[in-house]
């Protein structure tokens, strides 16, 4: 099976306390911490899981700038074959939408069985495989938190529903799905793993070897745009407890016996 | 004028919150807009949540086919696409339904699409212009949308105040023949019920909710220790489940199980919609996070910061002191 992966590299929000620009109308990228989108790293374990059960090939594909070829490394350490880097100066400001085109432009060059994104990444829009599915005409399942490969032509998938049910579904291969977390357990990356992949040479397509039209990507192309970013009033938020630890406990016990908690 | 169009989720004859929802949301867009019920399903489902959203809406459309007898995201848009004018403002719930349809409902109608859109702030020109959230809610952005060939648009659900909804003695349309062809690739099989734990979190009147916070799989026994001495029960956030510390029952939020307790103790969780979703009843929250920038403190009654690994054993301590 034929296993083509969409990655992204994003901010990490465990390592990371976001803050605004002094013009506060972006993030203060200065320091930030980038890392590979968190589902994606589930979406890149059950597609080497898979190959390894059934044989074929796993490619890991992102649309970024120079510095996204790391998230492909390291996905490529984990077991991926084969790494891809759709990267040009018009692609930057795209929408879901502007992502989705550029990745079909790539996907059609290929011949995959199997599309695999993560269910959603930084901005939790959750909309890139939905999108891909559509412009392909491949069928779509989104939140799959279980693949039973039992055959060529269709598979069996689990989707996760409200209040922890399983939707079981049929899918007809070529496929879009979008993996949640918790589907596996990612394998570990250390340093020796990076450096093993750390040569291999990884493909870096532009705008006009992948054939797309750059006015229909990229900010021109963007239906929709961010505008800036705020940190919203929500009132008062919660009654801080300071003081030293003792103190603390000593004012919150006093609350949580007020309110039932003891 | 503005033609909006809310897709009415439902289940069992009834339709879901998000319906009563839809009216704040469409009035934030464009006061003067019209607003479209659409219900798709089959039999006898169907038209009990179709006369139900006659009382809240003024236009109703219902498309009956057995095909979407269960909401299957592939039928639904095929219906959609056909009944729906291009240049349309769609509005579904940002639910795992709704993340199932919307994306590719605005690559085939062609229009824009923005996602789990928490407000509104009326229109500038052809755009709307709203409200989203980013990095597990950390931050918020205001987005710009360009609606002059239509837009699809995932609202969060309890995000917008809901309606009264009597009497608005709506019509109801029939449109199940412009339906068209509704043959899918994806086919739905069975919903396997989420499986009974050995501890029932949804029964207790006190949660001590564990989060990222806590580290590492043998710190648990910090916040079992922490419950033994309040009476209560370990609950937790999704990546607790994730890295199958605990099991799937223990878990709050949309995806795990709903509570509602009279004190919730937000351990190390950052406060992500997804989880806060799972809280009903207004309980008593108490946040301890590290982070002061955690979203949770915005949610929580009382917030203290310090690191659950060092404030449960003492908090533990103190109230087995009492």
């Amino acid at each position: 099976m034929e296993i083509l992966v969409c990655v992204k590299r994003v901010p990490d929000t465990a390592e990371n306390e976001f803050e605004l620009n002094a013009d506060g109308n972006d993030l203060d990228r200065d320091d930030l911490v980038y890392s590979v989108n968190e589902w994606d790293n589930y979406a890149v374990e059950e597609a080497i899981q898979i190959v390894d059960n059934v044989g074929g090939n796993v490619t890991v594909i992102t649309v970024g700038d120079d510095e996204a070829e790391e998230v492909l490394r390291r996905e490529m350490a984990m077991g991926a074959n084969n790494g891809i880097l759709l990267s040009d100066d018009a692609f930057e400001g795209s929408d879901g939408r502007g992502i989705a085109a550029i990745l079909k432009a790539e996907i059609e060059k290929g011949s995959y069985d199997l599309i695999l994104t993560g269910a959603q990444a930084d901005e939790g829009a959750g909309q890139v495989g939905g999108m891909l599915a559509a412009m392909l005409d491949y069928p779509y399942a989104s939140l799959v938190n279980k693949i039973d490969v039992d055959g060529d032509a269709k598979i069996k998938v689990g989707r996760e529903i409200e209040g922890g049910n399983q939707e079981m579904n049929e899918i007809e291969l070529p496929c879009v799905l979008s993996i949640q977390t918790g589907i596996n357990e990612p394998r570990y990356v250390g340093i020796r793993g990076i450096r093993k992949v750390a040569k291999v040479e990884i493909p870096v397509k532009d705008a006009g070897e992948l054939g797309v039209d750059a006015a229909a990507v990229g900010e021109e192309g963007a239906k929709t745009r961010r505008v800036d970013y705020f940190v919203p009033d929500l009132g008062d938020g919660a009654e801080m407890l300071e003081g030293s630890t003792d103190e603390i406990i000593e004012k919150l016990i006093e609350k949580l016996k007020a309110k039932g908690g003891l | 004028m503005t033609q909006i169009f809310a897709y009415i989720p439902h289940k069992n004859g009834a339709a879901e919150d998000v319906a009563l929802e839809y009216p704040e949301a469409a009035k934030k867009i464009d006061a003067g807009a019209s607003v479209t019920a659409v219900v798709t399903g089959s039999g006898a489902d169907l038209e009990a949540v179709a006369a139900e959203m006659a009382n809240i809406y003024s236009e109703v459309i219902k498309v009956d086919n057995a095909a979407m007898a269960y909401p299957n995201a592939e039928a639904v848009r095929k219906a959609l696409v056909n009944i729906l004018p291009g240049d349309a403002i769609v509005l579904v719930p940002h639910d795992t339904f709704g993340m199932d349809l919307a994306p590719g409902l605005s690559v085939k109608l062609d229009s824009a699409y923005a996602a789990d859109v928490v407000d509104f702030e009326g229109t500038d020109g052809s755009a709307l212009k709203l409200v989203r959230q980013e990095l597990g809610g950390a931050v918020s952005t205001h987005v710009t949308t360009d609606a002059s060939a239509g837009a699809v648009i995932t609202i969060r659900p309890g995000a917008f105040a809901p309606v009264d909804g009597k009497d608005a003695g709506g019509t109801i349309t029939d449109k199940s023949a412009d339906a068209g062809d509704l043959s899918v690739k994806r086919t739905f099989l069975e919903v396997v019920e989420a499986e009974v734990g050995d501890v029932d979190i949804t029964k207790s009147d006190v949660l001590v909710s564990i989060g990222r916070g806590i580290e590492d799989e043998d710190n648990i026994e910090v916040a079992q220790e922490l419950a033994e001495a309040m009476n209560a029960v370990v609950s937790c956030s999704r990546p607790i489940v994730d890295a199958k510390w605990l099991e799937k029952s223990r878990q709050v939020g949309t995806s795990g199980q709903t509570v509602k307790p009279k004190v919730y103790m937000a351990m190390g969780i950052s406060g992500s919609f997804q989880h806060m979703g799972g809280i009903k009843g207004n309980p008593f929250i108490v946040a301890v996070n590290k982070n002061p920038k955690a979203p949770i403190f915005q949610v929580a009654d009382v917030g203290i910061v310090e690191d659950i690994l060092d404030f449960m054993p003492e908090l533990a301590e103190a109230i087995s002191e009492l």
